[in-house]
Protein backbone atom coordinates (compact mmCIF):
# COMPACT_ATOMS: atom_id res chain seq x y z
CA UNK A 1 0.00 0.00 0.00
CA UNK A 2 2.83 2.47 0.75
CA UNK A 3 4.30 1.55 -2.18
CA UNK A 4 1.55 2.28 -4.64
CA UNK A 5 1.16 5.53 -2.96
CA UNK A 6 4.88 6.58 -3.43
CA UNK A 7 4.63 5.11 -6.95
CA UNK A 8 0.94 6.99 -7.67
CA UNK A 9 2.82 10.18 -6.04
CA UNK A 10 6.05 10.12 -8.03
CA UNK A 11 3.61 9.49 -11.07
CA UNK A 12 1.54 12.49 -10.63
CA UNK A 13 4.76 14.53 -10.63
CA UNK A 14 5.63 13.52 -13.59
CA UNK A 15 2.00 14.53 -15.18
CA UNK A 16 2.23 18.24 -13.06
CA UNK A 17 5.51 18.95 -14.41
CA UNK A 18 4.31 18.29 -18.16
CA UNK A 19 1.07 20.39 -17.15
CA UNK A 20 3.02 23.19 -15.99
CA UNK A 21 5.40 22.85 -18.83
CA UNK A 22 3.21 22.53 -21.94
CA UNK A 23 5.67 23.45 -24.44
CA UNK A 24 7.15 20.17 -24.34
CA UNK A 25 4.39 18.40 -25.56
CA UNK A 26 4.63 20.22 -28.88
CA UNK A 27 8.77 19.77 -28.82
CA UNK A 28 7.82 16.10 -28.74
CA UNK A 29 5.68 15.60 -31.71
CA UNK A 30 7.53 18.22 -33.87
CA UNK A 31 9.98 15.78 -34.41
CA UNK A 32 8.25 12.73 -35.44
CA UNK A 33 5.08 15.27 -37.11
CA UNK A 34 8.61 16.56 -39.68
CA UNK A 35 9.52 13.19 -40.37
CA UNK A 36 6.13 12.58 -41.76
CA UNK A 37 5.74 15.45 -43.46
CA UNK A 38 9.25 15.47 -44.99
CA UNK A 39 9.77 11.58 -45.46
CA UNK A 40 6.41 10.16 -46.11
CA UNK A 41 5.31 13.19 -48.48
CA UNK A 42 8.59 13.28 -50.20
CA UNK A 43 9.14 9.71 -50.43
CA UNK A 44 6.25 8.11 -51.20
CA UNK A 45 5.81 9.25 -55.06
CA UNK A 46 9.24 8.13 -55.57
CA UNK A 47 9.28 5.05 -53.90
CA UNK A 48 5.86 4.43 -55.13
CA UNK A 49 3.83 1.25 -53.42
CA UNK A 50 5.51 -1.16 -51.21
CA UNK A 51 2.83 -3.75 -51.29
CA UNK A 52 -0.80 -3.45 -53.22
CA UNK A 53 -2.43 -0.62 -50.51
CA UNK A 54 0.18 0.04 -48.83
CA UNK A 55 2.59 3.04 -50.25
CA UNK A 56 5.11 4.32 -48.01
CA UNK A 57 3.56 7.27 -45.78
CA UNK A 58 1.28 4.57 -44.90
CA UNK A 59 4.15 1.83 -44.10
CA UNK A 60 5.92 4.58 -41.94
CA UNK A 61 3.21 6.34 -40.21
CA UNK A 62 3.04 3.43 -37.37
CA UNK A 63 7.01 3.97 -37.22
CA UNK A 64 6.62 7.20 -36.95
CA UNK A 65 4.42 6.60 -33.94
CA UNK A 66 6.44 4.52 -32.41
CA UNK A 67 9.41 6.45 -32.46
CA UNK A 68 7.02 9.42 -30.97
CA UNK A 69 6.41 7.05 -27.73
CA UNK A 70 9.94 5.78 -28.10
CA UNK A 71 11.65 9.16 -27.61
CA UNK A 72 8.98 10.21 -25.17
CA UNK A 73 9.62 7.10 -23.06
CA UNK A 74 13.26 7.01 -23.51
CA UNK A 75 13.37 10.94 -22.60
CA UNK A 76 11.68 10.26 -19.09
CA UNK A 77 14.87 9.16 -17.58
CA UNK A 78 16.10 12.69 -18.48
CA UNK A 79 13.81 13.57 -15.56
CA UNK A 80 16.20 12.09 -12.65
CA UNK A 81 19.08 13.55 -14.04
CA UNK A 82 17.34 17.14 -13.96
CA UNK A 83 16.39 16.28 -10.44
CA UNK A 84 19.60 15.02 -9.79
CA UNK A 85 20.99 18.79 -10.90
CA UNK A 86 18.64 20.31 -9.17
CA UNK A 87 18.91 18.98 -6.32
CA UNK A 88 14.93 17.90 -5.87
CA UNK A 89 16.14 13.99 -6.10
CA UNK A 90 17.45 14.47 -2.45
CA UNK A 91 13.68 15.51 -1.47
CA UNK A 92 12.78 12.17 -3.02
CA UNK A 93 15.55 10.04 -1.49
CA UNK A 94 15.35 10.78 2.16
CA UNK A 95 11.43 10.62 1.64
CA UNK A 96 9.95 7.23 3.15
CA UNK A 97 9.34 5.68 0.06
CA UNK A 98 11.17 3.11 -1.48
CA UNK A 99 13.75 3.22 -4.54
CA UNK A 100 11.76 0.74 -6.70
CA UNK A 101 8.64 2.71 -5.83
CA UNK A 102 10.77 5.69 -7.42
CA UNK A 103 11.55 3.99 -10.18
CA UNK A 104 8.84 2.45 -10.96
CA UNK A 105 6.70 5.80 -10.64
CA UNK A 106 9.04 7.64 -13.26
CA UNK A 107 8.75 4.68 -15.57
CA UNK A 108 4.96 4.88 -15.45
CA UNK A 109 4.79 9.00 -15.46
CA UNK A 110 7.33 8.83 -18.32
CA UNK A 111 5.23 6.26 -19.94
CA UNK A 112 1.91 7.88 -19.41
CA UNK A 113 3.39 11.15 -21.21
CA UNK A 114 4.69 8.69 -24.28
CA UNK A 115 0.96 7.31 -24.65
CA UNK A 116 -0.37 11.15 -25.03
CA UNK A 117 2.31 11.85 -27.49
CA UNK A 118 1.75 8.81 -29.44
CA UNK A 119 -2.63 9.87 -29.33
CA UNK A 120 -1.20 12.89 -30.52
CA UNK A 121 0.48 11.68 -33.64
CA UNK A 122 -2.16 9.27 -33.61
CA UNK A 123 -4.34 11.92 -34.71
CA UNK A 124 -2.99 12.35 -38.30
CA UNK A 125 -3.59 8.88 -39.18
CA UNK A 126 -6.05 10.67 -42.26
CA UNK A 127 -3.47 12.35 -43.61
CA UNK A 128 -1.76 9.50 -44.58
CA UNK A 129 -5.01 8.46 -45.70
CA UNK A 130 -5.25 5.23 -43.38
CA UNK A 131 -8.72 3.24 -42.27
CA UNK A 132 -8.77 2.96 -38.28
CA UNK A 133 -10.96 1.72 -36.64
CA UNK A 134 -12.13 1.54 -32.39
CA UNK A 135 -11.12 -1.82 -31.71
CA UNK A 136 -7.48 -1.10 -33.53
CA UNK A 137 -7.31 2.15 -31.47
CA UNK A 138 -8.35 0.36 -28.33
CA UNK A 139 -5.88 -2.01 -28.85
CA UNK A 140 -3.29 0.31 -29.48
CA UNK A 141 -3.42 1.84 -26.20
CA UNK A 142 -1.87 -1.30 -24.00
CA UNK A 143 0.51 -1.97 -26.99
CA UNK A 144 1.78 1.58 -26.52
CA UNK A 145 1.94 1.44 -22.98
CA UNK A 146 4.08 -1.90 -22.67
CA UNK A 147 6.65 -0.52 -25.48
CA UNK A 148 6.70 3.05 -23.67
CA UNK A 149 7.98 1.05 -20.57
CA UNK A 150 10.03 -1.02 -21.52
CA UNK A 151 12.50 1.45 -23.23
CA UNK A 152 11.34 3.81 -20.50
CA UNK A 153 13.18 1.35 -18.11
CA UNK A 154 16.41 1.94 -20.47
CA UNK A 155 15.94 5.28 -20.20
CA UNK A 156 16.06 5.35 -16.04
CA UNK A 157 18.24 2.81 -16.00
CA UNK A 158 20.83 4.57 -18.41
CA UNK A 159 20.01 7.74 -16.16
CA UNK A 160 20.12 6.63 -13.28
CA UNK A 161 24.15 6.48 -12.97
CA UNK A 162 24.45 9.71 -15.27
CA UNK A 163 25.36 12.91 -13.14
CA UNK A 164 24.57 15.61 -15.45
CA UNK A 165 22.42 16.55 -18.72
CA UNK A 166 24.98 16.82 -21.32
CA UNK A 167 26.39 13.28 -20.58
CA UNK A 168 22.31 11.76 -21.17
CA UNK A 169 22.44 13.86 -23.76
CA UNK A 170 24.55 11.94 -25.52
CA UNK A 171 24.20 8.34 -24.57
CA UNK A 172 20.94 8.68 -25.90
CA UNK A 173 22.29 9.76 -29.32
CA UNK A 174 23.81 7.08 -29.30
CA UNK A 175 21.86 4.78 -28.21
CA UNK A 176 18.23 5.63 -28.72
CA UNK A 177 18.27 7.27 -32.66
CA UNK A 178 20.83 4.19 -33.96
CA UNK A 179 17.90 1.96 -31.81
CA UNK A 180 15.34 3.58 -33.81
CA UNK A 181 16.66 3.73 -37.10
CA UNK A 182 17.82 0.07 -37.02
CA UNK A 183 14.42 -0.73 -36.26
CA UNK A 184 12.35 -0.83 -38.87
CA UNK A 185 10.31 2.08 -38.19
CA UNK A 186 11.05 4.06 -41.55
CA UNK A 187 12.51 0.79 -43.91
CA UNK A 188 11.21 -2.74 -44.75
CA UNK A 189 13.56 -5.17 -42.69
CA UNK A 190 12.54 -8.27 -45.32
CA UNK A 191 14.89 -8.02 -47.22
CA UNK A 192 18.05 -6.43 -45.75
CA UNK A 193 21.87 -7.21 -46.22
CA UNK A 194 23.07 -9.87 -43.56
CA UNK A 195 24.90 -7.57 -41.39
CA UNK A 196 22.04 -5.19 -41.20
CA UNK A 197 19.52 -7.71 -40.40
CA UNK A 198 21.71 -9.52 -37.67
CA UNK A 199 21.62 -5.88 -35.91
CA UNK A 200 18.00 -5.03 -36.74
CA UNK A 201 16.73 -8.48 -35.00
CA UNK A 202 18.75 -8.16 -32.14
CA UNK A 203 17.30 -4.49 -31.67
CA UNK A 204 14.51 -4.65 -29.15
CA UNK A 205 12.70 -1.60 -30.43
CA UNK A 206 12.14 -4.00 -33.72
CA UNK A 207 9.90 -5.85 -31.70
CA UNK A 208 8.01 -2.44 -30.63
CA UNK A 209 7.14 -1.19 -34.09
CA UNK A 210 6.43 -3.79 -35.70
CA UNK A 211 3.23 -4.57 -33.75
CA UNK A 212 2.05 -1.37 -33.94
CA UNK A 213 2.28 -1.72 -37.37
CA UNK A 214 0.71 -5.08 -38.07
CA UNK A 215 -2.27 -3.65 -35.31
CA UNK A 216 -2.97 -0.14 -37.72
CA UNK A 217 -2.16 -1.84 -40.90
CA UNK A 218 -3.87 -4.99 -40.41
CA UNK A 219 -6.94 -3.96 -42.62
CA UNK A 220 -5.03 -3.14 -45.07
CA UNK A 221 -2.83 -6.35 -44.71
CA UNK A 222 -6.33 -8.18 -44.95
CA UNK A 223 -7.66 -6.45 -47.98
CA UNK A 224 -4.27 -7.06 -49.66
CA UNK A 225 -3.53 -10.60 -48.67
CA UNK A 226 -0.13 -11.14 -49.89
CA UNK A 227 2.33 -13.31 -48.84
CA UNK A 228 5.83 -12.26 -48.39
CA UNK A 229 4.43 -9.08 -46.22
CA UNK A 230 7.07 -6.02 -45.87
CA UNK A 231 4.09 -5.55 -42.97
CA UNK A 232 5.01 -8.86 -40.90
CA UNK A 233 8.18 -9.32 -38.94
CA UNK A 234 9.83 -12.23 -39.44
CA UNK A 235 11.86 -14.15 -37.23
CA UNK A 236 14.01 -17.62 -38.46
CA UNK A 237 11.42 -17.96 -41.36
CA UNK A 238 8.85 -17.71 -38.97
CA UNK A 239 6.31 -15.17 -39.32
CA UNK A 240 5.49 -13.32 -36.11
CA UNK A 241 2.05 -12.57 -34.37
CA UNK A 242 1.66 -9.58 -32.26
CA UNK A 243 1.60 -11.22 -29.62
CA UNK A 244 4.79 -12.86 -29.61
CA UNK A 245 6.81 -9.53 -30.20
CA UNK A 246 4.88 -8.03 -27.84
CA UNK A 247 6.33 -10.95 -25.07
CA UNK A 248 9.52 -9.98 -26.47
CA UNK A 249 8.95 -6.50 -25.47
CA UNK A 250 7.50 -7.48 -22.29
CA UNK A 251 10.56 -9.33 -21.34
CA UNK A 252 13.26 -6.75 -22.20
CA UNK A 253 11.01 -4.59 -20.27
CA UNK A 254 11.28 -6.47 -16.88
CA UNK A 255 14.67 -7.09 -17.33
CA UNK A 256 15.49 -3.00 -17.72
CA UNK A 257 12.73 -2.79 -14.89
CA UNK A 258 14.64 -4.65 -12.63
CA UNK A 259 17.88 -3.42 -13.39
CA UNK A 260 17.13 0.02 -13.32
CA UNK A 261 15.79 -0.30 -9.55
CA UNK A 262 19.26 -2.36 -8.72
CA UNK A 263 21.13 0.75 -10.36
CA UNK A 264 19.14 3.23 -8.92
CA UNK A 265 19.43 1.78 -5.66
CA UNK A 266 23.28 1.92 -5.42
CA UNK A 267 24.73 4.43 -3.21
CA UNK A 268 25.17 7.92 -5.28
CA UNK B 1 14.74 9.46 28.04
CA UNK B 2 17.14 7.54 25.89
CA UNK B 3 18.79 10.94 23.91
CA UNK B 4 17.28 10.65 20.27
CA UNK B 5 20.19 10.37 18.49
CA UNK B 6 23.21 7.82 19.32
CA UNK B 7 26.36 8.10 17.35
CA UNK B 8 28.89 5.46 18.02
CA UNK B 9 32.20 5.34 16.16
CA UNK B 10 31.17 6.32 13.32
CA UNK B 11 33.37 6.19 10.05
CA UNK B 12 32.95 7.36 6.49
CA UNK B 13 36.14 6.36 3.85
CA UNK B 14 35.35 7.95 -0.01
CA UNK B 15 38.18 5.80 -1.67
CA UNK B 16 40.88 6.89 -0.33
CA UNK B 17 39.57 9.81 1.60
CA UNK B 18 38.83 9.29 5.51
CA UNK B 19 35.81 11.66 5.79
CA UNK B 20 34.48 10.96 9.09
CA UNK B 21 37.04 9.20 11.58
CA UNK B 22 35.34 7.64 14.42
CA UNK B 23 33.06 10.14 15.78
CA UNK B 24 30.78 9.28 18.84
CA UNK B 25 28.36 11.62 20.34
CA UNK B 26 24.39 12.10 21.72
CA UNK B 27 22.06 14.20 21.01
CA UNK B 28 18.99 14.49 23.87
CA UNK B 29 15.47 15.46 23.02
CA UNK B 30 14.34 19.11 22.61
CA UNK B 31 18.33 20.63 22.31
CA UNK B 32 19.65 22.42 19.47
CA UNK B 33 22.80 20.53 18.73
CA UNK B 34 25.52 22.71 16.41
CA UNK B 35 28.34 21.12 14.39
CA UNK B 36 30.61 23.35 13.96
CA UNK B 37 34.12 23.06 11.55
CA UNK B 38 35.47 24.08 8.12
CA UNK B 39 34.09 23.04 5.03
CA UNK B 40 35.01 20.00 4.33
CA UNK B 41 35.75 18.47 8.24
CA UNK B 42 32.94 15.65 7.91
CA UNK B 43 29.39 17.78 8.79
CA UNK B 44 28.05 16.88 6.10
CA UNK B 45 28.59 12.87 5.15
CA UNK B 46 27.71 13.01 8.86
CA UNK B 47 24.38 14.60 8.01
CA UNK B 48 24.03 12.48 4.74
CA UNK B 49 24.38 8.94 7.08
CA UNK B 50 22.28 10.02 10.13
CA UNK B 51 19.42 10.81 7.02
CA UNK B 52 20.02 7.44 5.27
CA UNK B 53 21.43 9.07 2.39
CA UNK B 54 25.20 7.51 2.64
CA UNK B 55 25.68 4.45 4.45
CA UNK B 56 28.81 4.32 7.32
CA UNK B 57 31.85 2.24 6.55
CA UNK B 58 31.45 1.32 9.80
CA UNK B 59 29.77 2.28 13.23
CA UNK B 60 26.82 2.59 14.26
CA UNK B 61 23.88 5.55 14.34
CA UNK B 62 20.39 5.12 16.06
CA UNK B 63 17.78 7.92 15.49
CA UNK B 64 14.62 8.15 17.08
CA UNK B 65 15.13 4.41 18.48
CA UNK B 66 15.81 3.48 14.37
CA UNK B 67 18.94 2.47 12.71
CA UNK B 68 19.74 4.60 10.44
CA UNK B 69 21.40 1.71 8.32
CA UNK B 70 18.43 -1.09 8.38
CA UNK B 71 15.44 0.83 9.24
CA UNK B 72 16.08 3.63 6.82
CA UNK B 73 11.59 4.24 6.08
CA UNK B 74 11.67 3.93 10.06
CA UNK B 75 14.30 6.97 10.43
CA UNK B 76 13.11 9.19 7.40
CA UNK B 77 9.62 9.73 8.71
CA UNK B 78 11.42 10.75 11.90
CA UNK B 79 13.31 13.27 10.62
CA UNK B 80 13.00 16.70 8.50
CA UNK B 81 15.49 17.92 6.69
CA UNK B 82 16.95 21.60 4.94
CA UNK B 83 20.27 21.27 2.52
CA UNK B 84 22.35 23.55 2.30
CA UNK B 85 21.77 23.46 -1.45
CA UNK B 86 18.12 23.77 -2.96
CA UNK B 87 15.86 20.98 -3.03
CA UNK B 88 12.43 21.86 -4.42
CA UNK B 89 10.78 21.54 -7.45
CA UNK B 90 11.39 24.48 -9.36
CA UNK B 91 8.71 24.31 -11.87
CA UNK B 92 5.46 23.71 -9.47
CA UNK B 93 4.34 25.92 -7.10
CA UNK B 94 5.09 26.07 -3.98
CA UNK B 95 2.04 24.63 -2.74
CA UNK B 96 2.46 21.55 -4.94
CA UNK B 97 5.92 21.18 -3.18
CA UNK B 98 4.56 21.26 -0.20
CA UNK B 99 1.76 18.58 -0.87
CA UNK B 100 3.69 16.45 -2.73
CA UNK B 101 6.04 16.61 0.75
CA UNK B 102 2.61 15.83 2.83
CA UNK B 103 1.65 12.82 1.04
CA UNK B 104 4.99 10.94 0.49
CA UNK B 105 5.43 11.23 4.42
CA UNK B 106 1.75 10.23 5.26
CA UNK B 107 0.52 13.10 6.44
CA UNK B 108 -3.33 12.18 6.83
CA UNK B 109 -5.47 14.03 4.04
CA UNK B 110 -7.48 15.40 7.14
CA UNK B 111 -4.81 16.86 8.27
CA UNK B 112 -2.54 18.27 5.15
CA UNK B 113 -4.79 21.60 4.38
CA UNK B 114 -4.14 22.30 8.00
CA UNK B 115 -0.53 22.13 7.97
CA UNK B 116 0.52 23.29 5.29
CA UNK B 117 -1.65 26.23 5.66
CA UNK B 118 0.52 26.66 9.24
CA UNK B 119 3.69 26.19 7.70
CA UNK B 120 3.32 28.55 5.24
CA UNK B 121 2.05 31.04 7.15
CA UNK B 122 5.21 30.64 9.80
CA UNK B 123 7.41 31.58 6.95
CA UNK B 124 5.32 34.09 5.78
CA UNK B 125 4.77 32.30 2.13
CA UNK B 126 1.05 32.12 1.78
CA UNK B 127 0.52 34.86 0.45
CA UNK B 128 2.67 33.69 -2.49
CA UNK B 129 1.66 29.97 -1.75
CA UNK B 130 0.26 29.78 -5.91
CA UNK B 131 3.57 31.06 -7.52
CA UNK B 132 6.04 28.56 -9.45
CA UNK B 133 8.87 28.13 -6.80
CA UNK B 134 11.12 29.37 -9.83
CA UNK B 135 10.43 32.82 -8.89
CA UNK B 136 11.13 32.80 -5.26
CA UNK B 137 14.05 34.65 -3.84
CA UNK B 138 16.96 32.60 -2.73
CA UNK B 139 15.69 33.74 0.93
CA UNK B 140 12.18 32.54 0.08
CA UNK B 141 13.49 28.67 -1.37
CA UNK B 142 15.25 28.37 2.17
CA UNK B 143 11.91 29.53 4.01
CA UNK B 144 9.46 27.35 1.72
CA UNK B 145 12.33 24.63 2.57
CA UNK B 146 11.84 25.09 6.18
CA UNK B 147 8.41 25.01 5.92
CA UNK B 148 8.55 22.01 4.12
CA UNK B 149 11.23 20.32 6.42
CA UNK B 150 8.34 20.65 9.38
CA UNK B 151 5.03 19.58 7.35
CA UNK B 152 4.92 16.11 8.69
CA UNK B 153 5.90 17.00 12.54
CA UNK B 154 9.65 15.22 12.45
CA UNK B 155 11.05 14.63 15.87
CA UNK B 156 14.32 15.51 14.62
CA UNK B 157 15.06 18.47 11.89
CA UNK B 158 18.65 18.41 10.33
CA UNK B 159 19.59 21.93 8.91
CA UNK B 160 22.75 22.13 6.74
CA UNK B 161 24.30 25.14 6.52
CA UNK B 162 20.70 26.75 6.33
CA UNK B 163 21.98 30.04 5.87
CA UNK B 164 24.26 29.45 3.49
CA UNK B 165 24.31 32.25 0.98
CA UNK B 166 21.82 34.34 2.23
CA UNK B 167 22.06 38.31 2.70
CA UNK B 168 22.20 38.64 7.14
CA UNK B 169 18.86 40.19 7.27
CA UNK B 170 17.04 36.85 6.07
CA UNK B 171 19.42 35.02 8.33
CA UNK B 172 18.17 36.38 11.05
CA UNK B 173 14.55 35.74 9.79
CA UNK B 174 15.44 31.76 9.56
CA UNK B 175 16.71 31.82 13.01
CA UNK B 176 13.35 33.63 14.49
CA UNK B 177 11.64 30.82 13.45
CA UNK B 178 13.95 28.16 14.10
CA UNK B 179 14.27 28.89 17.84
CA UNK B 180 10.46 29.58 17.86
CA UNK B 181 9.77 26.15 16.62
CA UNK B 182 11.78 24.61 19.20
CA UNK B 183 10.38 26.80 22.15
CA UNK B 184 6.58 26.03 20.53
CA UNK B 185 7.35 22.10 19.74
CA UNK B 186 9.99 21.16 21.87
CA UNK B 187 11.87 19.69 18.51
CA UNK B 188 15.21 18.48 18.62
CA UNK B 189 17.82 20.54 15.90
CA UNK B 190 20.19 18.86 14.73
CA UNK B 191 22.50 22.05 12.49
CA UNK B 192 25.87 22.31 10.79
CA UNK B 193 27.46 25.80 10.20
CA UNK B 194 30.79 26.98 9.89
CA UNK B 195 29.59 30.60 11.01
CA UNK B 196 30.75 30.83 14.58
CA UNK B 197 27.86 33.72 15.46
CA UNK B 198 25.13 31.29 14.13
CA UNK B 199 26.61 28.30 16.24
CA UNK B 200 26.13 30.87 19.39
CA UNK B 201 22.17 29.54 18.87
CA UNK B 202 23.11 25.86 19.62
CA UNK B 203 22.79 24.30 23.29
CA UNK B 204 25.54 22.44 22.50
CA UNK B 205 28.36 22.26 19.91
CA UNK B 206 30.27 19.64 18.59
CA UNK B 207 33.37 21.07 16.86
CA UNK B 208 34.84 18.61 14.21
CA UNK B 209 38.02 18.86 12.17
CA UNK B 210 39.22 16.51 9.21
CA UNK B 211 36.50 14.20 10.59
CA UNK B 212 37.37 14.51 13.83
CA UNK B 213 35.32 15.61 16.89
CA UNK B 214 37.88 18.20 18.41
CA UNK B 215 35.64 19.53 21.03
CA UNK B 216 32.04 18.91 22.40
CA UNK B 217 30.08 21.52 25.41
CA UNK B 218 28.09 24.67 25.51
CA UNK B 219 29.08 27.27 23.49
CA UNK B 220 29.84 29.38 27.15
CA UNK B 221 31.88 26.80 28.37
CA UNK B 222 34.30 26.15 24.87
CA UNK B 223 34.64 29.55 25.50
CA UNK B 224 36.13 29.55 29.13
CA UNK B 225 38.36 27.02 27.72
CA UNK B 226 40.10 30.10 25.29
CA UNK B 227 41.63 31.54 29.08
CA UNK B 228 39.37 34.58 29.20
CA UNK B 229 39.66 37.98 26.87
CA UNK B 230 41.72 38.85 24.09
CA UNK B 231 44.19 41.44 23.60
CA UNK B 232 45.10 42.26 20.07
CA UNK B 233 48.23 44.74 20.09
CA UNK B 234 49.79 47.02 17.83
CA UNK B 235 53.60 48.39 18.90
CA UNK B 236 56.73 49.97 17.37
CA UNK B 237 58.46 46.61 17.37
CA UNK B 238 56.34 43.64 17.76
CA UNK B 239 59.50 41.21 17.77
CA UNK B 240 60.87 43.13 20.83
CA UNK B 241 57.33 43.84 22.46
CA UNK B 242 56.92 39.06 21.95
CA UNK B 243 59.77 38.97 24.05
CA UNK B 244 59.31 41.54 26.64
CA UNK B 245 56.01 40.15 27.06
CA UNK B 246 56.83 36.93 27.70
CA UNK B 247 60.11 37.65 30.00
CA UNK B 248 58.12 40.03 32.22
CA UNK B 249 54.53 38.13 32.27
CA UNK B 250 55.38 34.41 31.17
CA UNK B 251 52.53 35.62 28.18
CA UNK B 252 52.83 33.45 25.24
CA UNK B 253 51.85 36.20 22.56
CA UNK B 254 50.91 35.19 19.08
CA UNK B 255 51.65 37.10 15.34
CA UNK B 256 48.06 38.03 14.01
CA UNK B 257 47.56 39.50 11.16
CA UNK B 258 49.51 42.85 11.46
CA UNK B 259 50.12 42.68 15.43
CA UNK B 260 50.24 40.65 18.46
CA UNK B 261 47.37 38.64 20.41
CA UNK B 262 47.24 37.11 23.50
CA UNK B 263 44.75 35.81 25.56
CA UNK B 264 44.81 36.84 29.30
CA UNK B 265 42.24 36.45 32.52
CA UNK B 266 40.49 39.90 32.92
CA UNK B 267 42.18 41.35 30.11
CA UNK B 268 40.23 45.18 31.13
CA UNK B 269 42.37 45.64 34.35
CA UNK B 270 45.33 44.13 32.30
CA UNK B 271 45.69 47.00 29.63
CA UNK B 272 46.28 50.19 32.14
CA UNK B 273 49.24 48.01 33.83
CA UNK B 274 50.63 47.05 30.36
CA UNK B 275 50.60 50.07 29.10
CA UNK B 276 52.62 52.10 31.63
CA UNK B 277 54.61 49.21 31.63
CA UNK B 278 55.83 48.14 28.48
CA UNK B 279 58.98 49.89 26.97
CA UNK B 280 57.98 49.78 23.57
CA UNK B 281 55.54 52.56 21.93
CA UNK B 282 51.62 51.01 21.96
CA UNK B 283 50.13 51.76 18.34
CA UNK B 284 46.78 50.73 19.48
CA UNK B 285 45.56 48.21 21.70
CA UNK B 286 42.00 46.41 22.07
CA UNK B 287 40.41 43.81 23.97
CA UNK B 288 37.35 41.69 22.68
CA UNK B 289 35.87 38.53 24.54
CA UNK B 290 36.74 34.60 22.88
CA UNK B 291 34.51 33.30 19.98
CA UNK B 292 34.30 29.84 18.97
CA UNK B 293 36.81 31.31 16.47
CA UNK B 294 39.38 31.41 18.91
CA UNK B 295 38.45 28.40 20.60
CA UNK B 296 38.65 26.76 17.13
CA UNK B 297 41.84 28.62 16.36
CA UNK B 298 43.25 27.08 19.82
CA UNK B 299 42.07 23.62 19.45
CA UNK B 300 43.36 22.98 15.91
CA UNK B 301 45.92 26.03 15.82
CA UNK B 302 43.86 27.44 12.32
CA UNK B 303 41.57 29.86 12.02
CA UNK B 304 38.08 28.93 11.19
CA UNK B 305 36.43 30.90 8.02
CA UNK B 306 39.60 32.08 6.26
CA UNK B 307 42.20 31.01 3.81
CA UNK B 308 41.21 27.49 3.05
CA UNK B 309 37.54 28.20 3.23
CA UNK B 310 37.82 30.14 0.00
CA UNK B 311 40.13 27.31 -1.82
CA UNK B 312 37.41 24.93 -1.09
CA UNK B 313 34.40 27.07 -1.71
CA UNK B 314 35.70 27.16 -5.30
CA UNK B 315 36.11 23.96 -5.24
CA UNK B 316 32.72 22.93 -3.85
CA UNK B 317 30.86 24.44 -6.87
CA UNK B 318 32.81 22.97 -9.22
CA UNK B 319 31.74 19.66 -7.54
CA UNK B 320 28.01 20.34 -6.75
CA UNK B 321 26.73 18.75 -9.40
CA UNK B 322 28.82 15.62 -8.12
CA UNK B 323 27.66 15.75 -4.69
CA UNK B 324 23.98 15.50 -5.66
Amino acid sequence: MAELRGIYIIWYRELLRLYRNKTRIFGAIAFPLLFLLVFGGGLSRTIGSLQPGVNYAKFMFPGVIGQAVLMTAFMSGVSIVWDREFGFLKEVLVAPVSRSAVVLGKILGGASIAMFQGLLVLAFYPVVGLNLNAIQIFKLLPLMLLVACALGSLGILIASRMKSMESFQIVMQTTIFPMIFLSGAFFPVGNLPSWLNALVKINPVTYAIAPIRQLLLSRVEIASASSGSTITLSLYGHPMSIGEEAAIVFGFGIVMTGLSIWAFSLPE
Amino acid sequence: MPPIIQVEHLVKKFKDITAVNDVSFEVEEGEIFGFLGPNGAGKTTTINILCTLLKPTSGRAILNGFNVTTQQNQVRQSIGLVFQDPSLDDYISALENLQFHAFIYHVPPKLRQNRIEESLKMVELWERRNSIVKTYSGGMKRRLELARGLLHQPKVLFLDEPTLGLDPQTRNRLWEYILRLRQERKMTIFMTTHYMDEAENADRIAIIDHGHIVALDTPVTLKQQTGGDIIELKTANDELALAELKQRYQIEARHDGGGLSFEIANGDQFIPTLVTALSIKILSISLRRPTLDDVFLKLTGRQLRDQEAGAREILKDQMRPMRR
